[in-house]
């Protein structure tokens, strides 16, 4: 109750509402591409490779968001193309850049000059402190990454599903992979916002995990994980609030339960069908 | 006759690492062929299917697909892929696997048009499996899986249609309907089908080609125990199907 008497006359929980309902698109529409294609290390070394622009926007004193767009983009070109080209050495590859991209990020972090800036905001994120830039650019993302997932559906449906297929009908595979790649980069800078980087591949897989347990086309599991997204940070801003927790860590906390408890119970409701078989 | 050859290896060959895939396979197929593909595991049989659908590159010979190199020709292909590879989970209905085989023929951005959608019904019709248009692809029998695969191929109304083992670990009474339809496709595209199973197909196809490396060809009249163990190297038992 006492969150939503702050969320009227209070503009910096406005924009947190916000922020979150804006980053449940990107993390409803690309989480749903990282579950069903099975590429989350992927997608974890992309999150937490971003440090490192950040770290060296920071230092030059550039926006850390336009580091973290740059970084987050460079990280997912080259892991693209180590999966495409070398795939034998991809784990240990992805682990070099997951790691040297956070080493990059805290030694720039700590040599920046003037006070030193709060690395626990850029880890664990504060949709509390999301500037009106903030929302700009967050729907910036949004409305991009909808713009080519309605454009290219086709494509990006038959390269998750059926690549050699896809290659066949004269889809360029490579590129649309990298493409995909990329738009998984732009979302995590998305969730970074609301979540940070630690954090920041729970929230991009779970509500599209949970989805997948109940819909049975890439669009319907898109659909229902943005509104899960939406329920998870809008729930984790609410809680959080009276108690003064964190929101990014209670946001995944709710989105955890709710996986934990989905997946408990399809476990259980199939186990008792498959005892009614017989 | 020369003008109705719609694919033709010369003298192919092809290595993985060095290891001998293909040795010198020279191979015509003429329009309207049913052609199938038999040889022991190892034998190549993947491999020549990927080379004509430059998916490889041959270390040396020649390639044409209806006179064109493979990767511009293989847009007139229809190709069904060992359906046991696939991913059954994935969440992706009926309809909407088919529908991916027009693409290269649909438009580039946006939905598919209605025209595909027409053509999906018709090669579902074809494949009688039109009443599973919604069904999701993980609640279907290994069957009804390979007809989905089969109108997959066929919505893009291809000249060739090339199958990789179209029953395997299908059972013996489905593996006849498979191939009773694709008999009637025959009628209007020529057909390639790589199988295990010699003497079950050789009631249907046209032509035999024996791989095993290299090449042997034979209509299917003269296809007897003595090549057969020529091909696998020992002695096998020929077991007359009860189909």
């Amino acid at each position: 109750m006492e969150f939503f008497s702050a969320l009227i006359s209070q503009s910096f929980l406005q924009n947190a509402l916000l922020a979150g309902l804006l980053a449940s698109v990107g993390c409803g529409i690309m989480g749903t591409y990282v579950v069903v294609k099975r590429i989350n290390f992927l997608a974890g070394g992309i999150a937490h490779s971003v440090l490192g622009g950040m770290g060296i926007a920071y230092f030059f004193g550039k926006s850390p968001i336009i580091g973290a767009i740059v970084a987050a983009v460079i990280a997912a070109l080259i892991i693209g193309w180590v999966n495409l080209k070398w795939r034998e050495n991809e784990d240990t590859i992805i682990s070099a850049i997951w790691s040297v991209g956070m080493a990059i990020g805290i030694i720039f972090i700590a040599k920046t000059p003037g006070y030193s800036v709060d690395l626990m905001s850029y880890l664990f994120g504060n949709i509390l402190m999301v500037p009106d830039s903030g929302l700009s650019l967050m729907l910036l993302l949004d409305v991009f990454l909808v713009a080519i997932v309605m454009l290219f559906y086709k494509q990006l449906l038959a390269v998750c599903f059926d690549e050699e297929f896809a290659r066949l009908r004269g889809i360029n595979v490579e590129f649309f992979y990298l493409l995909l790649l990329c738009m998984v980069a732009l979302t995590v800078v998305l969730l970074i916002q609301v979540v940070g980087l630690i954090l920041v591949i729970a929230l991009l897989t779970l509500p599209a995990a949970i989805a997948s347990q109940y819909q049975g086309s890439l669009l319907r599991i898109m659909l229902t994980a943005v509104v899960l997204g939406a329920v998870f940070t809008s729930g984790g801003l609410a809680l959080s609030y009276a108690p003064d927790l964190p929101a990014g860590a209670t946001i995944i906390l709710i989105a955890g339960s709710v996986y934990l408890i989905s997946t408990v119970a399809r476990g259980l409701i199939k186990s008792k069908a498959k005892v009614n078989d017989i | 006759m020369k003008n109705d050859v719609i694919i033709a290896l010369d003298k192919v060959s092809f290595s993985y690492n060095g290891a001998d895939a293909l040795e010198n396979v020279s191979l015509s197929i003429r329009k309207g062929e049913f052609l199938g593909v038999v040889g022991p595991n190892g034998g190549g049989k993947s491999t020549l299917l990927k080379i004509i659908l430059g998916l490889l590159t041959p270390a040396k010979g020649q390639i044409s697909v209806l006179g064109k190199s493979p990767h511009k020709g293989r847009a007139a292909i229809g190709y069904v892929p060992q359906y046991a590879a696939f991913e059954r989970n994935f969440p992706i209905t009926v309809e909407e696997t088919v529908l991916l085989g027009r693409l290269g023929k649909t438009r580039m951005l946006w939905r598919y048009s209605a025209s595909d959608h027409h053509a999906v019904d018709v090669a579902l019709r074809e494949c009688e499996i039109d009443g599973l248009k919604h069904r999701r692809l993980n609640t279907l029998s290994g069957g009804q899986f390979q007809r989905v695969l089969i109108a997959r191929g066929l919505v893009s109304e291809p000249e060739i249609l090339i199958l990789d083992e179209p029953t395997a670990n299908i059972d013996m009474r489905v593996e006849e309907d498979i191939f009773d339809l694709l008999k009637k496709l025959n009628a209007r595209s020529t057909i390639i089908v790589v199988s295990h199973d010699i003497g079950f197909i050789s009631e249907y196809v046209t032509r035999v080609a024996c791989l095993n490396r290299t090449l042997v060809c034979h209509e299917t009249e003269a296809v007897s125990g003595k090549t057969i163990e020529e091909l696998y190297g020992s002695s096998v038992h020929m077991i007359q199907h009860a189909h």
